[in-house]
């Protein structure tokens, strides 16, 4: 299981902008690069990265090679009700990470 | 036996052909048409208008292999308005494309943050598609001093 990390607020506002922020620890393997034999290596990334707040989805990424290593991604959401965002990258070689996060919101 | 001529012949050969791959002379070229491709599969035939989107990334930048990029859309965000797309392209990476990410009024703001590769000194370029189906976009000309993918004297 790779780490990943999300960073989303304990507790809004309702109606609030609120920022997440999520970083999950990949190479990202941009299947440009040689040994020093020569040979290429595979490529290895992350493709998609989906998050929903209460089962409805909010965000989806689309990754490609040129995204880096451990990639970071922030982006917003209006916090509209207590639950929990799940947040699910997926990749090359059958790579598959979820997380969770619980919001409060007042 | 191995005499100095034949030597000499031999170690000529072997350094004159290169082991490594070699780019194409006209790789600027090249990867300019795979720009205008990428960018012409996302938008079709319509037209993309500047303005609106505001791209922020450094101009120099000292090591292309994380590039703190981020990408701010004007937008209200409501039902009827808001940006349903944001796309980002670099001109001289090996692929141009970058990232694509779908939004809609629930994310409130029109605004995301991410880490970059960028191959060379080029046009990063933003592209965001709104809900009424138009396309605006920026683009920023940076300076990169030590590329991405660059450790085999690779692009």
């Amino acid at each position: 299981m790779a780490r990943v990390v999300v960073n989303v607020p304990a507790e809004a506002k309702r109606g609030e902008v609120i920022e997440i922020r999520t970083l999950a620890g990949h190479p990202m393997e941009t299947g440009f690069r040689r040994t020093q034999l020569g040979a290429v290596i595979p490529r290895d990334i992350i493709r998609t990265l989906v998050c929903t707040y209460n089962g409805v989805e909010v965000f989806r990424a689309e990754l490609h090679p040129a995204i880096a290593a451990n990639p970071l991604l922030s982006f917003t959401t209006v916090a509209t009700e207590s639950g929990t965002l799940e947040f699910r990258w997926t990749g090359d070689n059958g790579f598959s990470a979820t997380e969770k996060a619980a919001i409060k919101v007042v | 036996m191995i005499t100095r001529r034949h030597f000499l012949l031999l170690t000529g050969a072997a350094v004159a052909m290169p082991v490594k791959a070699q780019l194409p002379a006209n790789i600027a070229e090249i990867r300019k048409a795979a720009l205008k491709e990428a960018i012409g599969k996302v938008v079709g035939n319509s037209q993309v208008r500047q303005g609106r989107v505001k791209l922020d990334i450094p101009p120099l930048i000292d090591n292309g292999n994380a590039v703190p990029v981020s990408v701010e859309v004007e937008s209200p965000m409501t039902e009827a308005d808001h940006v349903k797309t944001i796309h980002l392209f670099t001109e001289r990476n090996p692929q141009p494309y970058v990232l694509s990410v779908q939004l809609g009024p629930r994310a409130g703001k029109a605004r995301i943050a991410t880490r970059a590769r960028i191959g060379d000194s080029g046009d990063v370029t933003a592209i965001a598609q709104m809900s009424d189906g138009s396309f605006w976009s920026d683009s920023v000309r940076v300076i990169v001093t030590l590329s991405a993918c660059l450790e085999e004297g690779l692009i």
